[in-house]
């Protein structure tokens, strides 16, 4: 039997077979649609640039050589130098190990706690749901950037507190997804049928209400970390992100601005990095929104 | 019986899948005149696609095709969309099965029921008026000036599928497809619902098609019976010889419903091998 | 010794009082039904028994002990319930195999692959079917599997909130052979909710009528059978199926 059957089979023997069965689905779906392949791409892109960023650049992200200041695009200086006379495609690759830490960092720990908080006050309601969503109300009615930034400032400057900073500004929108699924879930009947098994409340919500809800907020993660990076690069470019001499990409567009008229490239190289990591996510997920829509599950 | 109202050959209607297309009906033919036509079968008979074709409200992907397919002289193939909403509503109607997600909530009995009417007729206010009040009285509703101020969440089911109705007849079309108009109510109500339906149909001389699962439902209501299994007819007959059915399936759906006095111990099972090759 | 006895039982939604002082008593071995039309509470009742809707006052004996208006694992053991919508009863992200051995795992019970593999037999199921989605199954085979979730602790009382309505005719007179085949063999008490009066006559021994919260009649299946109900409003509902 090759893999492909085995993968497809309609009567799978075991519990792995059936599962892996099912993500090959999704994943083969995921294929047919171009963008999201493209977007996948990017990604993939981007992992490797992040892993390999030693061998694939070809200077030192932070090695300065004034004799070479701001020289233009060329064949040595792919994306010519800044004015401290550093490779800027150098800068780039290194800076890419950057953002995937941030969008990694942010995801592993807005989401969790996002959904977690959302599927405790929608399965339980009454006074629990008032205060977790009381309290998720207050994050969400304050502009993420400023509370961002009041909490860099409260913390102080540096790659770690902007990770934090935007974390802690960006799981009450997952937190009210969560809610809302689950107040659609919670009823239904078979959910009532692990209740009257016996199953407790945790339970109910970690295996049988997030695995319904993660999906959707796979997709609405991959559809942030535009936003993520955005806001990563907005405080790196205001200097209370990465604090210099590290190739963030925020960072390095505020130090283009001064040569923007004459040196077009210190800003702008960096500057087509984050559109189109930001792009690649966004096709991402508008291709796993389509795959995982559950009232697409069944038919494919 | 007068000339066809609707002649339907050799109608196919295909969906594509992963292991290409799937004709869920296959090669259905029947005529129509001005009488009442059943269309039973379980689900996945295809017996909703066919009503649904009927009005091309078959979506892309889907693909109808058929050698004819003509209402009164007109060939519903070659329509376009907008001659079609000339068609739709003012000729043919159709009533779906749950009153709950066809009625707009945030409109008022009366004005969807005015809508309806107006959008294919050019009439006075007070005549729209009189007429939505006259339709309502028609489906038995008692006080037709108060329930027609009520928004679709202020009436009962039964009441909503009267509503649905009236919307549906107050154009006067020519043709009228029930799809399961009565399956979401409760069995008192069903009754008068078929009855107002019936009745109607008789009085202005309309042709129904009356979709259902329920054979007893559909033998009581209509003249003629179509039996569909797996996108073909198997059977067909006239709705008060159906005890004489001659199609093993049919057979089998008759004998496994279960009667109020009922002695079997158990109930006979469909073989469903048994016709699998036709 | 009765199954289930319902002692002024009245049940609310917030504040409307959906039951109104219900007194039933079901002894063991017995198939009762509920019947009656939408909204006449015979569903609620079923969900308080189970646990399901906890607003109740009155007393709920299974088995001769009285519940509490909580979920409770003892009565989980006692009393299982097989829902109306064979689509929206099963998760649809687990297989057939997970929504069958969870119960096992809940009340720490061993020997899964075996129970699962035997309760898959009970009820007509083939092997091949337990590590399928709930969306690689037809209405029926659904329906199968929640029997043989509700079977998987060897309850006593199964509560059957309207098992066959949205079934077609063939694959009912399959669920209903099934559900009176089981409880032959594991001489189960039923409590079946149900509008339909045929099926009242097919697969049980008594039941009782509904209206707007309260009962109105209970008769004996040899009662319905020969079109002896007494009541004004049960008589209705015979007439309307009857046609």
């Amino acid at each position: 039997m090759t893999t492909r059957a085995w993968l497809l089979a309609d009567s799978p023997t075991s519990r792995w077979q059936a599962n892996a069965g099912r993500a090959y689905r999704v994943f083969t779906a995921l294929l047919r649609n171009p963008l999201s392949v493209l977007g996948g791409v990017i990604i993939l892109v981007l992992l490797l640039t992040a892993l390999f960023a030693p061998w694939i650049a070809p200077f030192s992200p932070t090695g300065q050589n004034l004799s070479q200041r701001l020289l233009p695009p060329s064949g040595v200086n792919w994306m010519g130098t800044d004015e401290l006379g550093r490779d800027i495609f150098s800068r780039v690759v290194w800076g890419s190990q950057i953002t995937l830490t941030i969008v990694l960092l942010v995801a592993l720990i807005s989401a969790p706690l996002g959904l977690l908080i959302g599927a405790i006050a929608g399965y339980f309601g009454g006074w629990v749901d008032k205060i977790l969503m009381g309290f998720t109300d207050i994050f969400l009615s304050l502009p993420k950037l400023i509370l961002a930034l009041a909490f860099v400032a409260a913390l102080g400057p540096g790659i770690n507190n902007a990770i934090i900073a935007i974390a802690v500004t960006s799981w009450p929108a997952y937190a009210r997804i969560a809610r809302a699924e689950t107040l659609t879930i919670r009823n239904a009947e078979y959910i009532s049928a692990v209740q009257l098994a016996g199953g407790g409340p945790i339970r109910v919500i970690v295996q049988h209400i997030l695995p319904l809800c993660t999906s959707s907020m796979i997709v609405r993660v991959t559809l942030d970390m535009a936003g993520v990076i955005l806001t990563a690069a907005g405080l790196g470019f205001i200097g209370l992100g990465a604090q210099p001499p590290l190739p963030e990409w925020g960072a390095m567009i505020s130090r283009g601005r001064t040569f923007i008229l004459d040196q077009w490239w210190v800003a702008t190289m960096p500057g087509f990095a984050i559109i189109i990591v930001s792009l690649g996510f966004c096709f991402l997920g508008d291709g796993l929104r389509d795959v995982l829509d559950p009232k697409s599950e069944g038919k494919s | 019986m007068s000339a066809p109202l609707l002649e339907v050959e050799n109608l196919r209607v295909s969906f594509p899948t992963h292991s290409g297309r799937v004709e869920v009906v296959k090669g259905l033919s029947f005529t129509l005149g001005r009488e009442r036509l059943g269309i039973v079968g379980e689900s996945g008979s295809g017996k909703s696609m066919t009503g649904r074709s009927i009005l091309k409200l078959i979506r892309k992907p889907g693909e109808v095709t058929a050698d004819k397919l003509h209402f009164d002289g007109i060939d519903i193939l070659d329509q376009s969309e907008k001659q079609m909403r000339a068609i739709r509503g003012a000729r043919i109607s159709m009533v779906m099965q749950d009153p709950k997600f066809s009625l707009n909530p945030v409109m008022t009995v009366g004005q969807q029921i005015a809508e309806a009417l107006v959008t294919h007729q050019k009439l006075g206010r007070k005549e729209v008026q009189q007429r939505i009040l006259d339709m309502l009285t028609a489906v038995r509703i008692n006080d037709p000036e108060r329930v027609a101020k009520l928004y679709p969440h202020e009436v009962s089911g039964g009441m909503g599928q009267r509503v649905m109705i009236a919307m549906m007849l107050i154009p006067e079309p020519e043709l009228l497809i029930a799809d399961e108009p009565t399956s979401a109510l409760d069995v008192s109500v069903q009754a008068q619902v078929l009855d107002i339906i019936d009745d109607l149909v008789t009085r202005k001389g309309m042709g129904l098609i009356l979709i259902s699962h329920d054979l007893a439902l559909v033998s009581r209501y209509c003249d003629r019976i179509l039996v569909m299994n797996s996108g073909q007819v198997v059977e067909e007959c006239a709705a008060g010889q159906l005890d004489q059915a001659q199609h093993p399936y049919t057979r089998g759906l008759l004998a496994a419903m279960p009667v109020l006095n009922e002695t079997r111990d158990e109930l006979p099972v469909l073989d469903r091998t048994q016709w699998a090759g036709t | 010794m009765s199954a289930l006895t319902l002692k002024n039982l009245d049940i609310s939604y917030g504040d409307t009082k959906v039951v109104h002082g219900v007194n039933l008593d079901v002894p063991e071995g017995e198939s009762f039904a509920l019947v009656g039309e939408s909204g006449s509470g015979k569903s609620t009742i079923l969900r308080a028994i189970a646990g399901l809707a906890p607003e109740w006052t009155g007393e709920i004996s299974v088995l001769g002990t009285p519940r509490t208006h909580r979920v409770d694992r003892n009565v989980s053991r006692q009393v299982q319930m097989v829902f109306q919508d064979p689509y929206g009863s099963l998760h649809p992200r687990k297989t057939i195999d997970s929504a069958l051995s969870e119960p096992l795992a809940i009340h720490g019970i061993g020997n899964r692959d075996e129970r699962v593999e035997a309760v898959l037999k009970q009820v007509g199921l083939d092997q091949r079917f337990r590590f399928r989605f709930p969306h690689q199954l037809s209405g029926g085979q659904r329906q199968r599997v929640a029997i043989a979730r509700a079977l998987m602790l060897e309850p006593k009382v199964l509560l059957l909130d309207e098992p066959t309505s949205a079934l077609d005719v063939s694959v009912q007179a399959e669920i209903l052979n099934l559900l009176k085949r089981l409880r032959r063999e594991q001489n189960l008490t039923f409590l079946m909710v149900t509008h339909n009066l045929p099926v009242v006559s097919f697969l049980c021994d008594r039941l009782a009528v509904m209206r707007h919260g309260r009962i109105v009649e209970i008769a004996d299946v040899a009662q319905l059978k020969q079109g002896e109900l007494r009541e004004p409003y049960s008589r209705e509902l015979l007439a309307a199926t009857a046609g």
